[in-house]
């Protein structure tokens, strides 16, 4: 098939950007998302021209590079899957699509279509871990038991990826389901209640400090992650802060 | 404390407590005015109840105004932040394709029902301190039917009317359940709290618009 | 004397590790604080071991190409991690872990390293689980447990089809506690381009900040290589696009041996190529192999028919069916290993019976599975006289629960439903056991570089058993490294910050700007990409799942050739100041371009089939791999000569005093 493509093309962080027109034909439909930007990129390279940098590392969609914004969309029109994972079978001949970068104040575009997102490293080196030095004599691993629906909650909100869909299709930019996500993982754990009151606010004030928005429960941010991250971990974080915040 | 009203999810909290503070009171205000439809007289009662009675007046008011204050003051700080939080605009953005108009859209569908009751304040609020407090009008018990649906007359003021009650109902669609969400209760009851929503936010302004067409379609006669 | 010195301890095997621990120099608090360790790679064998060094007191940098060190490919890993609890009370115990990964390794890996591996697993779950790790578990709130192939035990942990990342972000919440402490300065998007040595020490590296295009000098009294395995010399892998052998290969160039190189694993369990654009495979869990049972069909009409869409796999009556696997090795059946389960399957897409368009392709059936659920749920649920429907929605759904996310990956790739139709399965590189040559103590044979995880060889002979990689990668990082580069450092407290200024930096800076100037500076013929796919080409047609002498030599020849040409016309757009992603992917491919001709080298000089090594001269007459314990029982460790193929080999003989050394066999 062919296609028209809106590409956001920016030199580095400093430089303006702006959209470039593309077009490409030959696309299968079995190519995924990026394999296509590969066909583009070649081509662009074979006429001496830079290629479009993008962030893509495991492909399989476990390591949340991907931040691409695919017709409006992170990671684009499909549900639970990251850019890598979308196939071209999603689009047909003729389709115009337009590709930005996730955009918010706190993800600065460096490349094209690469942003830098530590500010989400530095939310969860304020406390997205639970304090205990590595012994090899912590209690035995079956000593506590845990009870399994609090376990499998807890596995489902630790499968974040990290990558930012979040707050790209927040219309605030707001990191909360991503924050939240790691304190809901901890809280629902009695390994992780130990420290629930300092991680809750330590990693919000952070959440703060980065110049993400605020939160006005849309829930755009669980319609499009990748992870299918419930918004209920938000309303268990909101809880832990306010319950924090009480205990002083 | 200062700190605490910094956080983000603090002035969430701010927020859902006073707009859940403004829904409650909003049934309160469609009770009394409902009763305008049914008997002129208990409506006079009310009226002169609710603006004489000084714990009303000297309590109640003063939290009343502040609520709305916070509400709409806060709620515009936190939309200047939220967009400054995205400072170059997406060229495409589908919010449509994940999230809902009404919910997208606060800003707009409150500052309209913030201008409304400018309007409103102008209305009656005003008019009643002016009465009371500056021309110092000696008791009145039985203007208040006639004064109200006075206002109705004028076809333009009832359609303002209309369709601010309207924009209302698409802010209270979102907002009633949303403020459950915003101080940390997402549980078994939240599908039910979302239904009630739906309802509260249908029945409520309808009753209003009700009675704005009633009293516009039945004038007083001179 | 032999110039490989394992430094294996002496005495019984299974009090070699504590007695170790107990001889070994330490360093002192205090002095800890005035020690700099770099630690190259953030998957989990770096980041445990960077916050582990970070908690003892060292100063800790680390370094990844990644924008964050979450993103390591660790992440990527489905299946599970094994431990020698044994809390299913099936037996399990360090010994067994230790014998079953020793005879899944096919005998070509040190007793003493293996022994140890199996003696921590059980300490890297208490850690994992103190970290809030949210592994699976049961109804009664204990931890569950799953069976991998090459055992008999159920010993493997897992976090649903996710383990990898859940291990690997607790490391990075490890790391991240030491980050916030200032005791690891993490560097995000920088690449190790070179190894500095100062007097034969390990003392730093340079490496270019991917986003400035700057190149920088760090120095350290120590250098940790955790930089995962070089699977990518296939271009077509399992691997993350950006995973690469530089680190590795540059410290090989500066005097590292190179273990094993041609020891490379071929997982049985990914989904197909499906055109010539693709960039990357996508691997199945082997827990899927639990469940579902593999198979082609049995007549050449029926492949041939099921190949042109004419006949649908769910047509094939169960006596048309070939299920080779339980055919073959009825005592393990579709959980034999991994390298026994490709070969079968390469067999049988060789002989014609391949089922996707291409010819290779076997597919992997959860019907039975799905139905012994359902009836399994059916009683529990109380369901008497349950029809075919409830049995089969029933099963769906315990499938789901279990795979759910492996098989929504598959269906989003494939565009089938893999509930109602086999998946198609056909395998691809996935793990190379080959890496940087290390002694007991994790040390290459440069005095102050360590290595550990997938880059270093230790632990997994000639074929990694599922399961294992996460287990070795934590335990070098959490439980060896930390404690036995003590022992290296402690001869360090009184040297003092180590300078940038020396000449030995400038030389190796000054090395790496003419390289890249000479990458930049090439004819402009063609992309990166274009010999990188070439490279893959020859590596998997002739180094790949069967390999023999002459193809091998060809390949020698055809990479030399590959590699010059590439240096005089590869073609990189942009400039090498600022972000330049093609001057990045050059300089990994430049590196493949040596190393998969010295693993053809290593594969041409061992005579013999073991693991994931098959030299088609040397089989059964059924087509099982030939050993040859007498010649072969070494690790092939390479010293760098100026070319590949001068490579000279070491042997590190391999000494079995606790294991019967016979021949492996899963039938």
């Amino acid at each position: 098939m062919n296609l028209q493509l809106k590409i956001w093309r920016q030199q580095n962080a400093g430089s303006k950007g702006k959209m470039v027109d593309y077009s490409i034909s030959g696309v299968e439909s079995d190519m995924s998302f990026l394999e296509m930007l590969d066909v583009l990129n070649e081509s662009l390279i074979n006429k001496g021209e830079e290629p479009i940098a993008f962030d893509h590392d495991c492909r399989e969609g476990i390591c949340g590079s991907c931040s691409l914004m695919i017709n409006g969309e992170p990671h684009g029109p499909d549900r639970l899957i990251t850019a890598c994972q979308l196939h071209m079978r999603k689009f047909k001949d003729g389709d115009t699509i337009v590709i930005e970068p996730f955009r918010a104040k706190a993800f600065p575009v460096i490349k094209d279509l690469i942003i830098d997102r530590t500010a989400f490293d530095r939310i969860h080196q304020a406390g997205g871990y639970i304090s205990v030095n590595t012994s090899g004599n912590t209690v035995d691993a079956n000593a506590i038991p845990i009870d399994k629906h609090k376990a499998d909650e807890a596995m489902d909100a630790a499968t974040c990826i990290g990558c930012g869909a979040c707050v790209a299709a927040c219309k605030n930019a707001s990191a909360m389901l991503f924050t939240s996500a790691k304190v809901a993982q901890f809280a629902l754990l009695p390994q992780g209640r130990v420290e629930a009151t300092e991680r809750v606010q330590n990693m919000v004030r952070q959440m703060d400090l980065e110049g993400f928005g605020n939160c006005t429960n849309t829930g755009a941010c669980e319609v499009e992650c990748p992870k299918g991250i419930s918004l209920e971990n938000i309303a268990r974080m909101n809880r832990e802060y306010l319950m924090a915040t009480s205990k002083g | 404390m200062s700190a605490l009203i910094k956080s983000s999810i603090a002035r969430k909290v701010v927020m859902a407590l006073s707009g859940l503070f403004l829904v409650l009171f909003l049934l309160l205000h469609l009770s009394i005015n409902l009763s305008s439809v049914i008997s002129p007289e208990t409506f006079n009662q009310w009226s002169h109840f609710m603006g004489y009675n000084p714990l009303v007046q000297y309590l109640m008011q003063p939290i009343l105004i502040a609520g709305v204050v916070v509400h709409f003051v806060m709620g515009i700080v936190l939309e200047l932040q939220n967009n400054r939080a995205r400072a170059v605009k997406y060229a495409q953005f589908k919010g449509s394709a994940n999230a809902s108009w009404v919910s997208r859209n606060m800003i707009i569908t409150g500052l309209v029902v913030l201008a409304f009751l400018g309007l409103h304040f102008y209305d009656f609020w005003i008019h009643e301190m002016a009465y009371k407090y500056v021309e110092v009008n000696p008791q009145d018990p039985t203007r208040y039917y006639a004064e109200t649906v006075e206002k109705f007359e004028p076809i333009w003021r009832t359609v303002i009317y209309v369709v601010s009650f309207a924009l209302l109902s698409m802010h209270l669609w979102h907002g009633f359940a949303s403020s459950f969400q915003s101080m940390g209760l997402n549980n078994k009851y939240t599908p039910n709290i979302k239904k009630f929503t739906k309802i509260y936010a249908l029945i409520v302004p309808l009753g209003f618009v009700f009675i704005a067409l009633y009293h516009h379609l039945n004038p007083l006669t001179h | 004397m032999n110039v490989l010195d394992s430094k294996i301890p002496t005495g019984p095997l299974a009090e070699k590790w504590t007695k170790h621990k107990n001889e070994i120099d330490l360093v002192n608090p205090a002095n800890k604080r005035n020690i700099n360790v770099i630690i190259v790679g953030t998957g989990l064998a770096g980041a445990s071991s960077a916050a582990t060094l970070a908690e003892l007191g060292y100063n800790v940098k680390t370094f990844c190409y990644q924008d964050s060190p979450r993103r390591a490919h660790s992440i990527a890993a489905q299946g599970g991690i094994n431990a020698s609890k044994n809390y299913q009370g099936d037996g399990d115990s360090d010994y067994r872990l230790f014998y079953d990964t020793i005879k899944g390794g096919d005998y070509r890996s040190r007793e003493a390293n293996v022994y140890r591996l199996a003696e921590v697993s059980g300490n890297i779950i208490d850690q994992c689980v103190a970290q809030g790790v949210p592994f699976a578990r049961e109804y009664g709130g204990l931890l569950d447990n799953r069976s991998f192939g090459g055992v008999l035990v159920s010993r493997t942990f897992y976090a649903k089809g996710q383990t990898g990342q859940q291990l690997l972000l607790g490391a990075y919440g490890a790391m991240n506690r030491q980050i916030q402490r200032g005791k690891i300065k993490s560097y995000t998007r920088h690449e190790m381009l070179d190894l500095v040595l100062i007097d034969g020490k390990a003392r730093g590296i340079i490496a270019r900040d991917l986003v400035s295009g700057e190149i920088e000098r760090h120095a350290a009294h120590a250098v940790v290589l955790a930089t995962g395995g070089y699977g990518n010399v296939f271009y077509l892998s399992t691997m993350a696009m950006g995973c690469n052998v530089t680190a590795a290969w540059r410290a090989h160039r500066r005097g590292a041996f190179f273990a094993n190189p041609c020891f490379t694993q071929i997982h049985p369990t990914c989904i197909p190529v499906s055109g010539d654009h693709q960039s990357k495979l996508t691997l199945m869990s082997e827990s899927l192999r639990n469940d579902g049972r593999i198979w082609v069909p049995k007549r050449l009409e029926d492949a041939q028919n099921i190949r042109e869409g004419k006949l649908k796999p769910t047509e094939l009556k169960e006596e048309d069916r070939d299920y080779f696997l339980e055919r073959r090795y009825p005592a393990f059946g579709n959980l034999v290993p991994r390298d026994v389960a490709s070969r079968a399957a390469k067999e049988r897409c060789d002989a014609g019976f391949g089922v996707n368009k291409t010819g290779e392709a076997v597919y992997l059936d959860f019907a039975s599975a799905i139905e012994r659920y359902g009836k399994e749920k059916a009683l529990t649920s109380g369901i008497k006289n349950s029809d075919k429907n409830t049995i089969t929605r029933l099963g769906e759904e315990i499938v789901a629960a279990k795979y759910g996310n492996l098989f929504q990956m598959y269906e989003k790739i494939v565009d089938e439903n893999p509930y109602k139709t086999p998946m198609m399965i056909y395998p691809a590189v996935h793990y190379t056991m080959g890496g940087l040559w290390v002694d007991y103590n994790l040390q290459t044979t440069i005095p102050g570089c360590y290595s550990a995880g997938e880059a270093n060889f230790s632990d997994h002979g000639a074929n990694r058993l599922g399961a294992s990689a996460l287990m070795q990668g934590l335990a070098d990082g959490y439980f060896v490294l930390p404690y036995t580069i003590g022992d290296y450092l402690s001869d360090d407290i009184q040297t003092g910050p180590i300078s940038t200024d020396s000449p030995e930096f400038e030389a190796v800076e000054n090395g790496i700007n003419e390289r890249i100037d000479r990458l930049m500076s090439g004819s402009g013929k063609h992309p990166v990409d274009y010999y990188h796919k070439k490279l893959g080409k020859i590596m998997w047609n002739k180094c790949g799942m069967s390999r023999n002498a002459e193809d091998l030599k060809s390949a020698i020849a055809e990479i030399t050739a590959l590699r010059k040409d590439f240096w005089e016309n590869v073609k990189i757009p942009g400039s090498k100041e600022g972000m330049n992603t093609e001057l990045e992917k050059a300089g990994r491919v430049a590196d493949f371009l040596e190393l998969g001709e010295l693993f053809a080298k290593d594969a041409l000089q061992r005579n013999e089939s073991c693991g994931g090594h098959f030299r088609e001269e040397y089989q059964t007459p059924e087509g099982e791999a030939l050993r040859d314990d007498e010649n072969y029982k070494y690790v092939a460790a390479w010293e760098y000569k100026g070319e590949p193929k001068n490579a000279v080999l070491h042997k590190e003989e391999l000494i079995y005093e606790n294991i019967e050394v016979k021949t492996r066999s899963y039938k």
